[in-house]
């Protein structure tokens, strides 16, 4: 009892807490403001997303998302900003359901062959950007974001001419032959790919807590200027932690393709917009593994809720989005974030280097 | 001729609202506060005109309404980061986010339609010689923002907010209320370019409408070195990138091709800077 009653305080006082909290607050007055119950809305969500009609699709979508948070959390973990997902992500689905379509091998070691090119696609396109940061000295939240839009442009390309499926009068590419294709369970939509996804979380939970790496990665997001003086290589992390950002964000491509509806349908990987949830799930957890794994089952039950609210009550699904924004907006103005951007260490740099200036 | 007036006159109607959200980042980013909620304060200035214009059938009371909304959805970013000195980055994404979200959800709530609103008989602004009235003004404020930043004692302030704020602190300039004009500036910026891309380049809103361009006004930012005529001279290239693009597309390029084309170009353009730069302070030092 004496130790659980300051932990519930702890609890109630986090900033988390209250940011939720917070949001949902304002989402009541919102639904109020429509004209709606806000408890029967809240139900709704929930029923609509935890029920067992909807559970299925909760954990579908939550695949995608707690993908693309581990994606994000990976480097932010180490005070790395990756805002190219949307790219690394539809790179991987294309390279993905490139060996789907053309490999020669049975269907068994096709789709294993087309979840690592999905994951190398996503690798490579990440460690572009990272070079960007380390040998150009474009910051990477930049040369991330700026590379993104390129790579859907090329998806989009390829799914229009080169791999477009004869015929069809839709930008996709033909369907995967049969047998390509991640196994699902029973007759629900939940396949091997959330089995793949956790198996990163769990991998990432163990590096986080039990390796160098993973210390070398916490300390550098807490203070990068300790983890220079203790010889951490940045250039060498930033690049290592953003391949595996990029492996994560397309083994997420991958399962999108591997799935439902077995073919790369231009637009249809980015518009639910993973991507972005799942930034804002890190940035909820702080980017702990843990943390990153509830933040973004939360953020799937509100996004598969928001659809069964719409049914119960007329409110238009996207106020999940809005509370989802407004959870991040209270915690970012809540805490006092260790990471920072590289621009505020340079001012200091700067005038370490001035009199040394002045004196030659 | 490939390169000719109409390909000038194409890149200058572009690059307005890039320009004016841009000319707000700079600000902001002399005073020292980072803001990548550009795109998320246009969104907002887009849906407000539009909403403004529609209802009043003034869209001169929508561009007034764009600029005092999005100046009001800046205070996020003002009250997060300055007086509760949150973490600029994470306020900027989630402004960005919100205005998203929000501008959807409005969209089906007052309008009750899905994805765009458009009708013949919302009205956008005109034409003052070839240009929209914003197009002139943006020029005007790069002007004035340049003569204020360098000239003026308020820019003088403003940027030794932006460089050392105790410095500034201990000659009783106030850093907290630079900073919040700052970022108060850049909502009214931004929602000038919210109302000039949603009224003046074309007459209607649609969810997400920027489409990415208050990132390009933060890369303007970074590229033009935050001085207001760095950042009109790197809008610039965006818009000549983005106008090529449309030409090349009647060429036969593929349109995906063209897309693409205004962030390589900016991003190669970064790497031309940044590697000069370095190679300068190498010399330097």
């Amino acid at each position: 009892m004496a130790t659980t009653l300051p932990a519930a305080a702890r609890v109630l006082r986090s900033p988390v807490f209250f940011s939720v909290a917070a949001a949902l607050v304002i989402g009541a007055l919102f639904l109020i403001g429509t004209g709606a119950d806000p408890l029967t809305a809240y139900q709704a969500v929930l029923t609509g997303s935890l029920g067992s009609d909807g559970i299925g699709s909760t954990l579908t979508t939550g695949t995608s998302v707690l993908g693309m948070a581990l994606a994000l959390a990976i480097p932010l973990r180490a005070g790395l900003i990756n805002l190219g997902g949307d790219g690394q992500l539809v790179l991987g689905g294309i390279a993905a359901v490139a060996v789907g379509l053309y490999s020669p091998l049975p269907a068994p070691l096709t789709t294993v062959l087309a979840v690592l090119a999905g994951m190398a696609g996503g690798a490579l396109y990440a460690a572009l950007a990272a070079l960007c940061d380390i040998k150009f000295g474009v910051p990477l939240l930049v040369s991330s974001l700026l590379l993104s839009y390129p790579a859907g442009s090329l998806a989009s390309y390829l799914v229009r001419y080169p791999l477009k499926e004869p015929g069809s009068s839709l930008p996709q590419t033909e369907r995967l032959p049969d047998g390509v294709a991640l196994p699902a369970f029973g007759s629900s939509t939940v396949t091997l790919g959330l089995v793949l996804v956790a198996l990163a979380a769990v991998a990432y939970h163990v590096v986080d807590s039990r390796t160098t790496v993973g210390y070398e990665m916490r300390m550098t997001g807490l203070n990068r200027r300790f983890s220079a003086y203790a010889g951490v290589e940045r250039g060498r992390q930033t690049l290592q932690l953003m391949a595996v950002s990029g492996a994560i964000a397309g083994l997420v491509g991958a399962v999108g393709v591997l799935t439902f509806p077995f073919r790369f349908l231009d637009g249809s990987l980015t518009a639910p917009g993973y991507t972005w949830t799942g930034l804002t799930a890190a940035l909820l957890a702080a980017a702990a593994p843990l943390g990153t794994v509830l933040a973004s089952f939360f953020f799937a039950v509100l996004q598969v809720g928001g659809l069964s609210m719409e049914r119960t009550t007329d409110v238009p699904r996207e106020l999940t989005q809005v509370l989802q924004a407004i959870v991040i907006v209270f915690l970012a103005a809540r805490l006092r974030i260790t990471w920072r951007r590289r621009k505020s260490d340079e001012p200091q740099k700067e005038s370490r280097k001035d009199p040394r200036k002045v004196g030659a | 001729m490939f390169l000719d007036s109409d390909l000038a006159l194409s890149a200058l109607r572009a690059l307005t609202p890039i320009l004016l959200a841009a000319l707000g980042g700079a600000i902001c980013e002399r005073a020292g506060v980072f803001n990548i909620g550009l795109e998320g304060m246009m969104l907002m200035g887009c849906f407000t005109a539009v909403t403004t214009s529609w209802f009043t059938g003034s869209p001169w009371l929508g561009v007034l309404a764009a600029a005092l909304a999005a100046a009001a959805y800046s205070l996020i970013l003002a009250v997060g980061a300055v007086t509760l000195k949150g973490d600029a980055v994470v306020l900027g994404v989630a402004m960005n986010l919100l205005a998203v979200g929000l501008t959807s959800f409005l969209l089906r709530t007052v309008f009750g339609v899905q994805g765009t609103f458009d009708d013949p008989d919302l009205a956008g602004l005109g034409e003052i010689a070839g240009f929209s009235p914003l197009t002139w003004l943006s020029w005007g404020a790069v002007a004035v923002a340049a003569v204020l930043l360098s000239r003026h004692a308020w820019g003088l302030r403003l940027r030794g907010v932006g460089e050392t704020p105790e410095a500034a602190a201990t000659l009783g300039v106030s850093p907290a209320k630079y900073k919040y004009g700052a970022v108060l500036a850049s909502g009214v910026l931004c929602g000038l370019a919210g109302a000039q891309l949603a009224l003046g380049n074309v007459t209607l809103f649609s969810e997400n409408m920027t489409a990415g361009r208050g990132w390009i006004a933060v890369v303007a930012v970074m590229l033009g070195r935050a001085l207001p005529l760095g950042v009109l001279l790197a809008a610039l290239l965006f818009g000549l990138a983005e106008a090529a693009g449309f030409r090349l597309q009647g060429l036969g390029l593929p349109q995906q091709a063209t897309d693409a084309a205004p962030y390589v170009v900016t991003l190669i353009a970064l790497f031309l800077t940044t590697a000069k730069r370095r190679r300068k302070t190498g010399a330097v030092v």
